[in-house]
C-alpha cells in the first residue's frame, strides 16, 4: 500500500506529479491512498512498498485534467483516490470521459459541478466590510466567508481582476486570501472575529434589499434554492428575510386594496404631447406623404413592421422605379432599396448607364410583410388586397413626381401600376401605356435575380435586367 | 418639504424599480481591471457569466443596483406605479448620488453593476441625457468596468440612445404591451411604431459594431463598442386583455426583427395607488412562467410559433402543464421516440428532457446503448419523459395511449377552501 501525503487541501499539482509516477509504474488504484490535510488517516494501515519498475506513458484527456484540477478542491476526503481511479481507467479507455453515464465519470462531472457552483456562490456572496484607508489613500476591505469546498485559491482570481485597486482579505476557516495591490498571498484560516462587525454602507444595502422585494410575488422556495440558508449567516441582508416573509401577505393585501381615489394634482401640469394623431388627408409633398404613410392603418401590415417606407429621389425625376415592398434592412433603416436587392439595382443602373441619384425609387407596398422562421424574418408577397390598400400612396407619388416613365420591378409593382396582373416574361422589355397615358415598363425584381435557383442562370438573369434598363435609358433619351 | 435623506430616496426609487423583471448581468464582453503589467486605474470586471449576488424572498435574483433616477413622470401609463396621476411618494436622485451608491455597493461585492431607469421628467430628451450622464460619469470619471444596463426612452433623440449604447453593456426599451390597441388605451403617450423604430436603431448599431469587429484590419485595433450585452425588452402580462398568442407573436417579431437577447415577461402586480381601470389582483405568476417556457421552446428547441399556438385554448397556454408536454400530448402519434436513435431535434421534443440532457445523451449513446437506468442518471426528470420514450430495455407500452395521461402530470384540482 502506498500512502501519499498532500500538503494542501486543494493540491492538484502535488497529486498530478505523484499520480503520474504511480500510474506510469502501473500501481493499481487499490494499492494507493492519497492523504490531503482533511482526511483522517489514523485508521488506515500502510505497509511501505517500493514502486515497481514497469514504465509506461501516462495519458489523460484535456477534459479530464480540466475537471480534475477543480475537483481537487472538493471536500470529499477520497477525491484524490477517485481521480486516480479515473486516471487509471483512462489508460485503457482514452475516450472514457465521453461516457457520461459511467459511474466514475458521473461522479467527476457532479463533483465538478459542485465546485463550480461553490466558486460561483463565493463570487456572489462574499461581502466586504471597509476596514479603513492606507496612508496612500487605498481603501481596505475584509470579508469572512465559509465555502463548502476548498476553493479559496480557485476563486480568488476573480476578486483580483475586479478589485485590484483596493486592499482586501477574504478570511475563511481553512485559508485566507490577501491582496495588497501587487500580489495575491495566502495565509492560514481564521475566524469571524478577524473581520469587522459592520460597515457604513450596510444599512443602505439592507434598505435596497427590502425595497426591491415584491411582497405580492412571495416565492420562498425559489429564493432558498439559489441562496441556501447555510450562507445566510454571513449575508447582512439575510437578517431581514424572516420579517419580509412574515409581513408579505399583509402587505400584498394592502396593495390590492390601494386604489387611486383622485388623480395627483401633478397630472394637470403634465404637458407632453404624443405624436400619434395625424389627420388622414392628401399630402402636398413627399415629406408629408412619409408622415401619412407612417400613420397609415389601411391594411394590417403596419402592425408587424418597424415603419412605413415611402419613396426617395429628386422630385423632378424623369424615371420612377417601383419595387414590391421594403425588405428586412429597409424596414429597419426606413429607406427604400438599401438591402442586397437595392445594391444589385444600383449596380444594374450603373451598368446600364443610368444613375441611381437621378431616379425616384419607391415600392408598391409601404410596409414590410414577412413571416418569422427561426430567428429570421422571411419576406412574403403582399396580397392583392394589400397592394390595393396601399395604392393611393403610390398614385400620389406618381402625381407629385410626374415621371416621364415608370419602371416596375416584378409582378407586384406591375400589378399596382397596371391595375391587373401581368406575366413578366410576356411584357418585359417593351414600353406600355396605361389608360391614363402613363408610360410604363416592366422588368424582373432584383430580389428574383438573387433568388434564381440555378446559380449559372443568375448572370443571365442579371444581363437581361441590364438590357431592359438600357432600353429604359434609350427611351428616356429619346 | 424637508430634503429627503439618501436612504429614503433609495427606498422609494428601488421600490419603484421592482416591477422591471430584468436583472441580468450576463452575456457581455469580458473586462478586467488587471492589465498586462498590473492593475489598471479604476474598478470592476465582467466575466461573461452573470452573477446573482442575492435573492429576494420573491425568488428573484439581485444582480444589479436596480433603481430609477426619479419616479416623477409626465406620462400616465395606467399599469405603472410612477404614472403622473398616482399619489405615491416621489423622489429624485442626483447623478452623483447614483454614481456613489453604485461604487459603494460594488466595492462591497453586493452587485455586478447598475440598472438605471427613470420616470420621464421635463422631456424624453432631458431625461435620457441624465441617464446617459450617470453612465458617462461612472465610465469616464471612475473607470468603472462593471455592468451597466440603461433603460432607454424610445421617444428620446436617437443620438442619445446611441450614446447610451456606447456606454452601457445592455440597453433596453420596453414594449410594455403586445398590441398597439392596448398601448393606446393604457399608455396613451406611447406607441409601438415609436418603440420599434428605437429598437431598429439599436439593432442597426449593434450590427455595425459587430461588422466593425469582424472586419478590422489589425487584430489589436479596438473598434468602437456598442452594447456588447445586446438589447432586451419587457412585456407586462395580465394588465390588458392580450392573449398568450398575441404576446408570443409580438415576442417572435421582436426577436427576429431586432435581435433581442431577451424578452422579459412581467406579471402585472398589485401596486400602491393603482389606477381604477386596472384594479389590482394577484399577479399571474404561473402564466408568466408558462410564457417563459414557451419563449424558450421557440428560441432553443426549434419549435415554431404555429405549433405553440396550436396547443393553446382560446389563445391561452395550459396553466397546469408545461407547453412542451401540452404539445406532446396532442401529438402522441410522434412518440415514443427512441433515445438511442432519434436525431437531436426530435430528442428536444421529449417532455422532461432539456437541451443539456439531450446533448449529454447524444455523447453517451456513442459509447453505450442507453438503458432507462442511464437516463435516470442523466436527468432528474426522467419520469416525466417515460411515456414518450423507448430505450434499449424499456418501452412505454400502452402508457402513451391512456386517457388519463394528462392527469398524471397536471396538479390535482384545487380543493375549495371551506369557510370556517
Ligand atoms: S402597407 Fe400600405 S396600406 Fe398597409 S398599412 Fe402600410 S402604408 Fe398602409
Amino acid at each position: 500500500m502506498h500512502r501519499i501525503s498532500l500538503q494542501q487541501h486543494a493540491d492538484f499539482e502535488g497529486w498530478r506529479v505523484q499520480a503520474r509516477a504511480l500510474c506510469s509504474a502501473k500501481v493499481h488504484p487499490s494499492q494507493i491512498r492519497f492523504i490531503p490535510p482533511d482526511r483522517d488517516n489514523t485508521l488506515l494501515d500502510f505497509g511501505v512498498t517500493d514502486l515497481p519498475q514497469v514504465r509506461r506513458k501516462v495519458i489523460a484527456s484535456e477534459d479530464f485534467m480540466d475537471r480534475a484540477a477543480r475537483v481537487a478542491c472538493h471536500n470529499d476526503p477520497d477525491r484524490y483516490d477517485r481521480l486516480y481511479q479515473l486516471l487509471w481507467r483512462l489508460q485503457d479507455t482514452p475516450s472514457l470521459m465521453r461516457n457520461t453515464v459511467d459511474d466514475d465519470v458521473r461522479w467527476l462531472i457532479d463533483a465538478d459541478k459542485a465546485i463550480r457552483r461553490d466558486r460561483h456562490k463565493m463570487h456572489a456572496f462574499v461581502r466586504f466590510r471597509k476596514v479603513g484607508d492606507t496612508d496612500q489613500g487605498r481603501e481596505q476591505f475584509m470579508a469572512w466567508f465559509e465555502p463548502s469546498h476548498f476553493i479559496v485559491d480557485l476563486a480568488s482570481g476573480f476578486f483580483t481582476r475586479r478589485f485590484p485597486n483596493m486592499d482586501w482579505a477574504i478570511v475563511t476557516p481553512y485559508r485566507t486570501a490577501i491582496w495588497n495591490g501587487e500580489s495575491l498571498c495566502f495565509a492560514p484560516g481564521g475566524t469571524r472575529d478577524d473581520v469587522p462587525e459592520e460597515d457604513c454602507v450596510e444599512d443602505q444595502w439592507k434598505t435596497y434589499f427590502a425595497s426591491i422585494f415584491n411582497p405580492a410575488r412571495l416565492k420562498v422556495g425559489a429564493m432558498t434554492a439559489e441562496m441556501p440558508k447555510k450562507y445566510w449567516r454571513n449575508l447582512p441582508e439575510a437578517a431581514l428575510i424572516p420579517d419580509l416573509i412574515k409581513t408579505a401577505k399583509g402587505r400584498e393585501r394592502n396593495l390590492i386594496r390601494s386604489l387611486n381615489a383622485a388623480p395627483n394634482p401633478l397630472a394637470a401640469k403634465a404637458t407632453y404631447q404624443p405624436r400619434r394623431v395625424i389627420p388622414d388627408q392628401t399630402p402636398q409633398d413627399i415629406p408629408a406623404l412619409w408622415k401619412q404613410v407612417e400613420a397609415c392603418r389601411r391594411c394590417d401590415l403596419w402592425q408587424g413592421a418597424t415603419q412605413g417606407v415611402a419613396g426617395v429621389g429628386p422630385k423632378d425625376a424623369a424615371l420612377m422605379i417601383i419595387g414590391e415592398q421594403p425588405g428586412d434592412q429597409e424596414d429597419l433603416a426606413g429607406q427604400p432599396f438599401i438591402g442586397p436587392a437595392g445594391q444589385l439595382l444600383t449596380q444594374a443602373l450603373t451598368d446600364a448607364g443610368l444613375s441611381r441619384e437621378q431616379v425616384y425609387v419607391t415600392n408598391a407596398v409601404k410596409h414590410f410583410k414577412y413571416e418569422v422562421r427561426g430567428q429570421r424574418r422571411i419576406h412574403r408577397n403582399p396580397t392583392i388586397a394589400e397592394i390595393r390598400a396601399c395604392n393611393a400612396w403610390l398614385e400620389q407619388e406618381i402625381a407629385m413626381i410626374k415621371p416621364q416613365l415608370v419602371l416596375c420591378l416584378g409582378g407586384s409593382a406591375a400589378r399596382a401600376v397596371n391595375g391587373k396582373p401581368v406575366k413578366i416574361s410576356e411584357v418585359r422589355g417593351r414600353p406600355m401605356t396605361r389608360a391614363d397615358g402613363l408610360p410604363f415598363f416592366v422588368t424582373s425584381h432584383p430580389a428574383y435575380i438573387l433568388r434564381v435557383q440555378r446559380y449559372e442562370d443568375a448572370p443571365k438573369a442579371y444581363q437581361e435586367m441590364v438590357a431592359d434598363l438600357k432600353a429604359v435609358a434609350d427611351l428616356l433619351a429619346a | 418639504m424637508a430634503a429627503r435623506s439618501l436612504i429614503d430616496k433609495l427606498a422609494i426609487l428601488a421600490d419603484a424599480a421592482k416591477y422591471d423583471a430584468s436583472c441580468a448581468s450576463s452575456g457581455t464582453a469580458t473586462r478586467s481591471s488587471m492589465g498586462q503589467n498590473g492593475p489598471k486605474q479604476g474598478l470592476g470586471s465582467t466575466e461573461g457569466m452573470g452573477i446573482c449576488h442575492a435573492y429576494a424572498p420573491d425568488g428573484r435574483c439581485i444582480s444589479l443596483l436596480k433603481v430609477l433616477l426619479t419616479n416623477f413622470c409626465i406620462f400616465d401609463c395606467r399599469y405603472c406605479v410612477n404614472r403622473v396621476s398616482s399619489n405615491v411618494d416621489r423622489a429624485r436622485f442626483s447623478v452623483s448620488e447614483v454614481v456613489q451608491l453604485t461604487l459603494d455597493f460594488y466595492k462591497r461585492n453586493y452587485i455586478e453593476g447598475l440598472f438605471l431607469s427613470s420616470g420621464i421628467i421635463q422631456s424624453p430628451d432631458y431625461t435620457m441625457e441624465q441617464i446617459v450622464d450617470v453612465a458617462r460619469t461612472l465610465r469616464e470619471e471612475h473607470q468603472f468596468r462593471g455592468y451597466i444596463h440603461l433603460k432607454t426612452i424610445p421617444e428620446a433623440d436617437p443620438l442619445l440612445i446611441a450614446r447610451a449604447g456606447e456606454l452601457a453593456d445592455r440597453v433596453s426599451i420596453n414594449v410594455e404591451l403586445p398590441k398597439e390597441s392596448s398601448l393606446e388605451h393604457f399608455a396613451p403617450e406611447k406607441s409601438q411604431p415609436v418603440i420599434r423604430k428605437a429598437m431598429a436603431g439599436v439593432k442597426l448599431r449593434l450590427d455595425d459594431a459587430r461588422d466593425a469587429q469582424a472586419n478590422r484590419l489589425i487584430r489589436k485595433a479596438k473598434p468602437p463598442v456598442f452594447a456588447p450585452g445586446g438589447q432586451s425588452t419587457q412585456m407586462i402580462i395580465g394588465a390588458d386583455a392580450s392573449t398568450d398568442t398575441d404576446i408570443l407573436k409580438t415576442s417572435t417579431e421582436l426577436y427576429s426583427g431586432y435581435g433581442l437577447r431577451r424578452v422579459y415577461y412581467s406579471a402585472f402586480s398589485p401596486m400602491q395607488d393603482a389606477s381604477l381601470d386596472l384594479p389590482p389582483v394577484k399577479p399571474p405568476l404561473m402564466r408568466e412562467h408558462r410564457l417563459y417556457q414557451a419563449d424558450w421552446l421557440l428560441q432553443f428547441y426549434q419549435f415554431e410559433r404555429s405549433e405553440i399556438d396550436a396547443s393553446t385554448t382560446n389563445g391561452m397556454l395550459d396553466l397546469d402543464i408545461d407547453p412542451k408536454l401540452a404539445w406532446a400530448l396532442r401529438h402522441r402519434s410522434q412518440f415514443p421516440i427512441d433515445v438511442n436513435r432519434a436525431p437531436r431535434h426530435l430528442l428536444l421534443r421529449i417532455p422532461g428532457l432539456g437541451a443539456k440532457t439531450v446533448d449529454r445523451l447524444i455523447e453517451a449513446r456513442r459509447m453505450t446503448s442507453i438503458r432507462l437506468a442511464d437516463l435516470i442518471k442523466l436527468t432528474k426528470t426522467a419520469k416525466k419523459a417515460m411515456p414518450f420514450i423507448q430505450t434499449a430495455d424499456y418501452q412505454p407500452g400502452g402508457l402513451l395511449d391512456t386517457d388519463n395521461l394528462r392527469a398524471r402530470f397536471a396538479p390535482p384540482p384545487e380543493q375549495l377552501a371551506l369557510a370556517v
